[in-house]
């Protein structure tokens, strides 16, 4: 997994619910690509058509609150998002995330310092974020178990291959 | 010995430790694992792990409950490949459509879940099966193939918050009160990553229709799970529910340490209406009856088993619903429904104008059976708020008791159910 990503910053504020995300009328596809193209209209209409591949979704606390499903972060991957930095996240989205092989990091303080459009690095590895200005804020890596799991590139590839691994 | 908490007693037993701390990574091996149309979403991720059978058909039990009857070719679609594979995996407790119910009432109304168990759902109100002393949480579909395919699930042990209840409601007033209350206090995210346990005379006193309450907006805290103390009451419903006997509960000790305690006294407080568009953005119904609604939905997993019915038809008894409003009242489950038109609670409701429909998630999530439009104003006995949840994105929702929303669709505003 590409563990330096780099994009514009797509500004959030706080309790971003599942619903913003992925609205519950979408929920009847299981496609990705019908998702993406319906990530965030709840918010923003137009936000699938000005999302470069690559940006990043900058917001505040409580990030993904709301309902469990699993289309919220894959509709994000899907729309072109690499990665969703957050002062903190609600505890399912996260895991889906995780899980689903899509990179989300708590960075507590980084939104007052982005402005909507900056171009931002966020390196997993290092455990930071470099802003425009060349400063970094640094954030908790993630335990090795996470970072395990993204590194294989999500839990099914993860589990795959220890289940090959066994039998063979 | 140290002191536990109820968290950490359960997830010890179902890691098979003899003891684990806040913060610690465990492998958690499943007692129930309970699953809806989500289980659609997880069939590509279960097939693509490469197992071919599932751990263990006796601890798994699946129901339809987001899209019933389907409403589309799509969710027809994806009821026959969740039929298929039950069939397929041999999963005897699958409830099909006219033995259905929203999963999490279902669960617990055939016994399925019991005290000191570690109860894994497809759904984030999974929180609701802490009412009877499990740790129950919910998690999403790659996840949930995951459990399929090995039974278990890691989890971070988490803190827990005590949540202490003391005194006695006012009339019309319950635990959908309370606990909007105790999201006000803490915020929609106040228990994030945290697991809360339940304490106190209110709660005691409390029946498990009103605990179910409780437990699943644990949900809109942010909470992990949300947990309640088996008693002598739990003990009752899981008899009646017909649930195996032998259970073992895990409680916590006393002198168990707590990240934060909340002491709330509830003597006299009476109904509490969460506000749009946030769940924590709580009043006391006085703050804004006479805000004019066009919808009173009573339904969904929080607030729609037959004591929620039983309170609207007391209110609704011989009443009209008030012009230019529809009331949608859609019991929990379908063994909710065969009682409330054997208890004469349909008829009451028909009689007043209002449409009484099987049982399906339907409206709470903005599914279908019942969606806003735009700018439309709903009372709703649900547990979500947040912008387009029930509909369009300029749709007001307010969330309320069963009391609050009957007595709102009778005078066609927000009204405190005391004055109805
Ligand atoms: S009734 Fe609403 S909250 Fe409950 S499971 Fe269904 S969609 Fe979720």
């Amino acid at each position: 997994m590409e563990t330096v990503l780099r994009g514009r910053a797509w500004k959030f504020g706080d309790d971003v619910s599942t619903d913003h995300i992925i609205a519950g009328r979408y929920l009847t596809s299981t496609d990705p690509k019908v998702l993406g193209e319906h990530a965030m209209e709840n918010v923003d209409p137009q936000f699938v058509k000005k999302v470069k591949p690559g940006d990043v979704i900058v917001a505040a606390t409580n990030f993904g609150c709301g309902s469990s499903r699993e289309q919220a972060p894959i509709a994000l991957k899907a729309a072109g998002i690499s990665c969703v930095v957050a002062n903190t996240f609600a505890r399912i989205f996260y895991r889906n995330s995780i899980n689903i092989g899509f990179p989300v990091v708590e960075c507590p303080g980084l939104p007052e310092k982005v402005k909507e459009g900056d171009t931002v690095t966020v390196d997993l590895a290092a455990g930071h974020v470099v802003l425009p200005s060349g400063e970094t804020m640094p954030f908790h890596p993630l335990p090795p178990n996470i970072l395990e799991i993204l590194n294989a590139g999500g839990l099914v590839p993860k589990l795959r291959a220890e289940l090959a691994a066994k039998s063979g | 010995m140290l002191a536990h908490t109820m968290t950490e007693k359960i997830l010890a037993h179902a890691s098979h430790q003899p003891s684990v701390r806040p913060g610690q990574i465990v492998d958690g091996y499943v007692d129930l694992l309970y699953m809806h149309e989500m289980l659609a979403l997880a069939l590509k991720p279960f097939n693509e792990i490469g197992v071919k059978k599932i751990w263990d058909p006796s601890k798994c039990v699946v129901t339809i409950d987001h899209w019933v009857p389907p409403p589309t070719p799509e969710v027809a679609r994806m009821h026959q490949a969740i039929r298929e594979f039950c069939w397929a995996q041999g999963i005897s407790r699958f409830h099909d459509v006219g033995d259905h119910g929203i999963v999490h009432q279902l669960v617990v109304e055939r016994g399925y879940v019991h005290p000191g168990e570690l109860v894994i759902g497809c759904d984030s109100h999974t929180n609701m099966a802490g009412a009877l002393g499990a740790f129950a949480a919910g998690i999403g579909a790659t996840e949930t193939a995951a459990v399929m395919a090995t039974g278990k699930l890691w989890l971070k042990v988490p803190e827990t918050i005590d949540v202490r209840v003391h005194g006695k409601l006012a009339k019309r007033t319950g635990a959908k009160d309370v606990i909007l209350k105790v999201i006000q206090t803490t915020g929609d995210d106040g228990a994030s990553y945290k697991a809360v346990e339940f304490h106190g005379d209110t709660i005691q006193a409390f029946p498990m229709n009103e605990r179910f309450t409780l437990s699943n907006m644990t949900t809109e805290m942010g909470a992990k799970a949300g947990m309640i103390p088996s008693d002598a009451a739990t003990k009752r419903y899981l008899e009646a529910a017909g649930a195996a006997t032998a259970y073992q509960p895990l409680d916590a000790d006393p002198g168990a340490a707590y990240l934060r305690t909340y002491d709330l006294d509830v003597d006299a407080m009476g109904p509490q209406v969460a506000c749009p568009n946030n769940p924590a953005n709580v009043k006391p119904v006085g703050e804004v009856a006479g805000v004019k609604i066009d919808m009173a939905f009573l339904g969904s997993c929080t607030n729609a088993r037959i004591e929620d019915l039983r309170a609207a038809a007391e209110l609704l008894k011989g009443e009209q619903v008030a012009p230019r409003v529809r009331m949608i009242v859609t019991p929990a489950s379908q063994a909710i429904y065969r009682q409330a038109v054997q208890e004469g609670l349909a008829g009451i409701f028909l009689e007043a104008g209002a449409t009484f429909t099987s049982s399906t998630c339907g409206p709470c999530f903005g599914g279908h059976m019942g969606v806003l439009g735009p700018k439309e104003v709903c009372i709703s006995s649900t547990n979500r708020n947040y912008p387009g949840r029930m509909g369009s994105p300029e749709a007001q929702v307010y969330l309320g008791s069963p009391y609050t929303v009957a007595a709102s669709a009778l005078y066609g505003q927000i009204t405190d159910p005391r004055e109805a």
